[in-house]
C-alpha cells in the first residue's frame, strides 16, 4: 500500500502497537492464506465435479485420504467425508465473497438490501421447489433461487432509484412480501406434493443442506464475483465514497449500483446454504462493521473484513460441528464476538492517542 | 472562445414547484463565478443542472462546448458537494485514497500508474496536507477535509472547480486560508464556480456574480453587482441577507 511512499512520514505521528509495515505484512499474509485456502476449496469442488473421469477419481480419493489423516490427528470425524468438504468449501468461499461485497454495501448504507435479497431468495427456493415438482426438471433448486433473487435485485434497484425520500420503506415491504410469498407457496405446495427438502436448513443454515451442485455454484459465483470486484475496485470505491462526484466524473453510477446489487443477490443465494435466509445478511455486515472499527484505510477495511469473515466461518463451523448445532447461528455468534473485540481494540487505541472510531 | 459553461433558457421543476425559471448564464475560462441567492433559491439545483447531475425540463446546458448529456470528459471537472451529503463522514478512507480518486477517470480499467500516484502526491502537497495523507478523512477538521476534496479535484487536473458551500462548519481561520487557496488556483487559470451563503466572501473573491432566486437577478461582474439592486430584489426587502464574518 502506501507505506513506502516518499510522503508517508506520518508514521511518527500515529503511535500504533506495530509499525505500519509489519501490520500491513501480517494482513497481507493473512489475506494470501485465505486466498490459498479458497483456491484449494475451488480445486476440491472442481475435483468433485470431474471425479468420474480418469485421474480425477484418484486425486479425489487422495484428497479424502488426506482428510482421513486429518481426522486421525485431530480426533474428529469430519474431514474424511466428501459432503463435509462441500460444506467447508462453500463456507470458506462465503467467508471471502460476502465481506467483499458487504464492504461496499455497508458503506453505501445498503445493509438492509442484503437482508431483502435473502428473503427474495427464499421465495426463489419456494418457486424452485414448485417448478421442479411440477415440471420434473432436473436442474438445481439453487439455480432457480439465483434467477429469482437476481430479478428481485433489479426490482430493488429500480425501487431505490425512484423513491429517494422513503428509501427503506419499499425495501422493507419487498423484504416481508417476498418472504410471505415464499411461505405461502411452500404451504400450498405441501398440499399436493411431498417436499423432500429441508426448509429449516434454508431458514437457519445447515452443513447438511450443501449439495454437490450447490458447492459448485458457490465456487463459480465466487470466482466471478472476485474477478468483477478486482476489475471494478476503483469505480465501486469512488461511487461508494462520493456518488455525486463520481457521477460528475462521468462514471456510470446506476450501472455500477446495479452490478453491486446483482452481485449481492448472487452471493446471498450461495451463502444461504450454510447461513440460512435469516442470518445471511449478518455475514455481509458484521465482519465489515468490525473491520471499519480498526482499519485505517479502505483497502485495509477490505482485507480485515475478509480475514474476520473467514475466522467467523471457520470458528463457527468448528463450534457447530463440535456442539452439533446449526452452522448459521454459530458463524454469526463468532462474527459478533469479533465485532465486540474490534470495538474494544478501537476504544483502547482511542485512549492511547490514536483515534480510530468510525464517527 | 468556447465558454466553459453555457446555460441557455433552463427551466427546472420539482413536481409543481418551479426551482429554476428561464435561467441563462455563461462561465468563461478563468472566471471565478460566485453563485448566490437566498435559501431554497435554486443555487444547488442550478449547479447540479450545470454539471449534468439533473436534467433540465427545458433549455440546454453545454460544458466545454459539448452538450452536457453527451459530455464525456469527466476528469475536467472537480466537484465538491455540500459536506452534509458526503458519505465520507463515516467511511474508513484515507486522505490519500480520497485524492487518488481524482485519477480514477484517467486510469481507465487498470490500476493507477506510478505517474497517477505522483500527481496525487503533488496535489496533496499543493493544498498543504501531505502530512495528513495517511489519516482517515473523518479524523480531519472541516477545513482540512475540504482541502482533501480540492486536492482530489487538482489530482484530476480539472479545468473547472465547482464548489457547493464548501466552508459550512469550517472555522474562520481555515476558511480564510481555504479562500486564499481558491484565489491561487483561480490565478493559475482554473475556472471556479462557487456557491456561498456569505455574500461578503463572494464579493471579495469572485470576479463575476450570478444572483438567483428562481430567476436570474444579476449576471455580470462583481462591481456592477454591488452597485445594482439585484441583491434586495432577489432576497426581497424583508429577506435576511447573510453578510457576516464568523
Amino acid at each position: 500500500m502506501s507505506g513506502t511512499d516518499k510522503h508517508a512520514t506520518t508514521a511518527d505521528s500515529q503511535p500504533t502497537l506495530e509499525t505500519p509495515d509489519l501490520r500491513e505484512k501480517i494482513e497481507l499474509a493473512g489475506v494470501s492464506l485465505v486466498g490459498v485456502l479458497a483456491a484449494v476449496m475451488v480445486g476440491f469442488v472442481f475435483l468433485d465435479w470431474v471425479r468420474h473421469y480418469p485421474y480425477a477419481d484418484v486425486a479425489f480419493e487422495q484428497f479424502l485420504i488426506a482428510g482421513a489423516w486429518m481426522d486421525v490427528y485431530l480426533g474428529t470425524n469430519v474431514f474424511r467425508h466428501a459432503f463435509m468438504w462441500r460444506s467447508i468449501a462453500t463456507g470458506v468461499l462465503v467467508g471471502v465473497v460476502a465481506p467483499l461485497v458487504g464492504t461496499y454495501l455497508v458503506h453505501r448504507q445498503m445493509a438492509l438490501i442484503g437482508e431483502t435479497l435473502a428473503h427474495t431468495a427464499f421465495a426463489g427456493v419456494a418457486i424452485g421447489l414448485l417448478f421442479i415438482a411440477v415440471t420434473g426438471w432436473e436442474g438445481s433448486l439453487l439455480v432457480v433461487a439465483l434467477i429469482v433473487s437476481a430479478v428481485g435485485a433489479l426490482l430493488v434497484q429500480w425501487l431505490t432509484e425512484r423513491t429517494n425520500s422513503f428509501g427503506d420503506v419499499p425495501i422493507a415491504i419487498m423484504l416481508t412480501g417476498s418472504f410471505a410469498v415464499g411461505t405461502l407457496l411452500i404451504s400450498w405446495g405441501r398440499g399436493f406434493m411431498s417436499i423432500g427438502v429441508d426448509i429449516e436448513g434454508f431458514l437457519f443454515g445447515s452443513l447438511a443442506v450443501v449439495t454437490a451442485s450447490g458447492a459448485r455454484m458457490m465456487a463459480i459465483l465466487s470466482v466471478v464475483v472476485v474477478a468483477i470486484i478486482a476489475m471494478t475496485y476503483k469505480e465501486l470505491l469512488f461511487i461508494t465514497f462520493d456518488e455525486q462526484a463520481a457521477k460528475v466524473a462521468q462514471f456510470n453510477v446506476s450501472g455500477y449500483n446495479t452490478l453491486l446489487v446483482v452481485m449481492t443477490a448472487v452471493v446471498v443465494v450461495g451463502a444461504m446454504q450454510v447461513l440460512g435466509v435469516i442470518l445471511v445478511a449478518g455475514m455481509l455486515v458484521i465482519p465489515v462493521a468490525a473491520a471499519s472499527q480498526v482499519a485505517r484505510s479502505f483497502r485495509e477495511t477490505l482485507y480485515l473484513s475478509i480475514l474476520f469473515g473467514q475466522v467467523s466461518i471457520l470458528g463457527g463451523f468448528a463450534f457447530a460441528i463440535g456442539a452439533s448445532l446449526p452452522s448459521g447461528g454459530s458463524i454469526i455468534v463468532v462474527a459478533i464476538l469479533i465485532y465486540l473485540a474490534a470495538i474494544g481494540v478501537s476504544m483502547l487505541a482511542g485512549r492511547s492517542g490514536t483515534a480510530i472510531s468510525t464517527h | 472562445m468556447t465558454p466553459v459553461v453555457d446555460i441557455q433558457h433552463v427551466t427546472f421543476t420539482y413536481g409543481e414547484k418551479v426551482a429554476l425559471d428561464d435561467v441563462s448564464l455563461t462561465v468563461e475560462e478563468g472566471d471565478f463565478l460566485g453563485l448566490i441567492g437566498p435559501n431554497g433559491s435554486g443555487k444547488t439545483t442550478l449547479l447540479h443542472v450545470m454539471l449534468g447531475l439533473m436534467a433540465p425540463d427545458r433549455g440546454s446546458v453545454e460544458l466545454f462546448g459539448q452538450p452536457v448529456e453527451k459530455f464525456d470528459q469527466g476528469e475536467r471537472i472537480g466537484y465538491v458537494s455540500q459536506q452534509a451529503t458526503n458519505r465520507g463522514g463515516s467511511m474508513p478512507v484515507t486522505v490519500r485514497e480520497c485524492v487518488r480518486m481524482g485519477r480514477f477517470a484517467h486510469a481507465g480499467r487498470g490500476r493507477l500508474s506510478a505517474e497517477d500516484r505522483e500527481i496525487a502526491e503533488d496535489a496533496l502537497q499543493r493544498v498543504n496536507i501531505s502530512d495528513l495523507a495517511d489519516q482517515r478523512i473523518n479524523q480531519l477538521s472541516g477545513g482540512q477535509r475540504q482541502r482533501a476534496y480540492i486536492a482530489r479535484a487538482l489530482a484530476s487536473e480539472a479545468d473547472l472547480l465547482a464548489l457547493d458551500e464548501p466552508t459550512v462548519g469550517v472555522d474562520a481561520e481555515s476558511r480564510d486560508a481555504f479562500y486564499q487557496l481558491l484565489d491561487e488556483l483561480n490565478d493559475a487559470g482554473i475556472t471556479i464556480v462557487l456557491i456561498e451563503h456569505d455574500i461578503g466572501v463572494v464579493t471579495d473573491r469572485a470576479n463575476r456574480i450570478a444572483c438567483i432566486n428562481r430567476k436570474l437577478y444579476h449576471h455580470g461582474d462583481t462591481e456592477s453587482f454591488v452597485e445594482s439592486d439585484a441583491l434586495s430584489e432577489a432576497y426581497g426587502t424583508t429577506g435576511t441577507v447573510v453578510h457576516h464574518h464568523h
